[in-house]
């Protein structure tokens, strides 16, 4: 909440300009590391401290962006891994959530899966991917299934756990009006880990990308990942940098997104 | 006249892996229509087992619960549940909380909105409508959890020490005030608690429990010589007092005991 500015005492105008002054600083020592760096690898390139072929060279990287946004590849690639991100990321989020439930409403199944999903959980999904693709085909279908497998899992255990961590006097109180365990789901279960799924919705932006890069490692014709593992099969360094700048872009704005969303549904917690 | 609610010699036992646990052995208990009953007892004697049976959530291992003359089969709209906690659903407005019991009952028609909206009037939760329960303080909370209940035109409220997570000061003003509601709406009510003090002061009759497996040790019609009782100044009647000492050892036997 913003805080209007009336009749403070002066030492409190101090005290605020100062957390202001703070801010400030903080904030300039971030863009002085971030332009210092570059500058550094810049010059370095420059006066031949590093191999610019190898290491490439922020003017470089520039000026292939440039290339291939006139082109218009770089866009293309941009949206293909986007695209299969964030159908990862959505995918597995509403598959799990949707597995959490069923776990939660039938405990029989629950307790004869319970070894099986802890197994699949620590289970490093990656291992999976080349099985997928023999199975799957060299497509677009098996880069998705790789990046829905990096989180369904861990995704379904997590919301299963806010579900069993829901107050039991909550569930009496919705018994006590005569609702059913379908009440007991809308009603309570569901909204009161709505934070849980954002939650694990921040993590699964990650995961689906790491899913999306491997699966485009070993398949794809297209995407950030196949300019990464392409680029540096024929030593065009700067292909790979320039992909790895989007990545980081691409990251940010997903997570930037789903903070827009979490906002947006638990406006109850301000 | 039939009693409102009617346990005959009632058990009930509750079942787990490490072994069984007899709440309750045969206790029975008679309520009459608009009486305020309290149930006090040491802890973990039963005594929200007994509430539990009467608002149909559980069913008894022997003997007999019944409200309107008929056995409980299942939770009736005619029963009101107060838990000790409010739980307000902190992602509703109160507007949307108290509607809760009406939605799960399918009953959210206007008449009933507009009856939701007249107690919230009444109670001074006017203002508070559109708010979210973490702006409002604890006996406000409570007070919205009560309306909540309300909501479904019960005829018997279950309160479950509805005050025990509130702090002193709170506790004595939001007794009365709830104890004054009840009285007003002339529903029948039944209080489980394990403050003597508050047992008395809202209730017509006090009822002792034993320890596990509950029985009624012992029942107290309150008689109070104060014109225009409220929970606030019964506590002020030269009764109060007497019927405290009373209660307060008949419960103290149990604690000897155990040692």
């Amino acid at each position: 909440m913003k805080v209007k500015a009336i009749n403070y005492s002066k030492d409190h105008l101090k005290y605020l300009s100062a957390i202001k002054r703070r801010e400030k600083i903080i904030k300039a020592s971030q863009i002085f590391i971030l332009v210092s760096f570059l500058l550094l690898w810049e010059m370095a390139a420059n006066f031949g401290w590093i191999d610019a072929f190898i290491f490439s060279q922020p003017s470089k990287i520039l000026k292939t962006l440039w290339e291939m946004a006139l082109d218009g590849s770089i866009f293309l690639h941009t949206g293909i891994s986007l695209f299969e991100t964030v159908a990862g990321f959505l995918l597995s989020t509403l598959l799990g959530t949707s597995i959490a439930v069923l776990l939660w409403w039938n405990n029989f199944i629950l307790r004869v899966t319970d070894p099986y999903l802890v197994i699949l959980n620590s289970l490093p999904k990656t291992a999976l991917a080349p099985i997928l693709i023999v199975w799957m085909g060299n497509n677009m279908k098996s880069i998705l299934f790789t990046a829905v497998l990096m989180s369904i899992v861990v995704t379904a255990l997590t919301v299963l756990n806010g579900f069993q961590e829901v107050d039991q006097d909550k569930i009496k109180l919705i018994e006590s009006f005569g609702g059913n365990k379908k009440d007991v789901l809308i009603k309570v279960m569901i909204p009161a880990n709505v934070p849980t799924i954002i939650n694990a919705l921040k993590v699964n932006v990650g995961l689906s990308l790491v899913g999306v890069m491997v699966g485009e490692f070993l398949v794809a014709k297209a995407g950030l990942g196949y300019l990464i593992i392409y680029g540096s099969q024929i030593f065009k360094l700067d292909w790979v940098m320039l992909s790895i700048v989007v990545l980081a872009f691409l990251a940010a704005l997903l997570y930037k997104m789903v903070l827009i969303l979490e906002r947006r549904f638990l406006k109850w917690r301000e | 006249m039939t009693p409102i609610v009617e346990l005959k010699s009632v058990a009930k036992t509750y079942h787990t892996p490490v072994g069984e646990t007899k709440a309750l052995e045969n206790l029975s208990l008679t309520i009459n229509k608009g009486e305020f009953i309290s149930i006090v007892g040491p802890s973990g004697c039963g005594k929200s087992t007994i509430l539990s049976l009467i608002a149909g959530l559980i069913q008894p291992s022997d003997g007999e619960v019944l409200v309107f003359g008929s056995p409980v089969t299942g939770t009736s709209s005619k029963i009101g549940y107060m838990l000790q906690k409010d739980h307000l659903f902190e992602w509703r407005s109160i507007l949307s909380n108290v509607y809760l019991g009406l939605e799960i009952q399918k009953k959210l028609t206007d008449e009933n909105k507009a009856y939701v909206n007249k107690l919230l009037d009444i109670y001074g939760l006017a203002d508070f409508k559109n708010r979210f329960p973490s702006e409002l303080s604890g006996g406000m909370r409570q007070r919205v959890a009560l309306i909540r209940t309300l909501a479904i035109r019960p005829e018997i409220l279950l309160l479950d020490e509805p005050f025990s997570a509130l702090d002193y000061q709170t506790r004595l003003i939001v007794s009365d005030e709830i104890g004054r509601i009840i009285k007003k709406e002339s529903k029948t009510a039944i209080l489980v608690t394990h403050d003597i003090a508050e047992a008395i002061s809202m209730a017509d009759k006090v009822v002792v429990l034993t320890e596990r497996p509950g029985k009624i040790k012992a029942s107290h019609d309150i008689k109070l010589s104060i014109d225009n009782r409220t929970p606030f100044k019964s506590r002020e009647a030269p009764e109060f007092r007497e019927y405290f000492n009373i209660i307060w050892k008949e419960l103290k036997t149990h604690e000897s005991e155990s040692y």
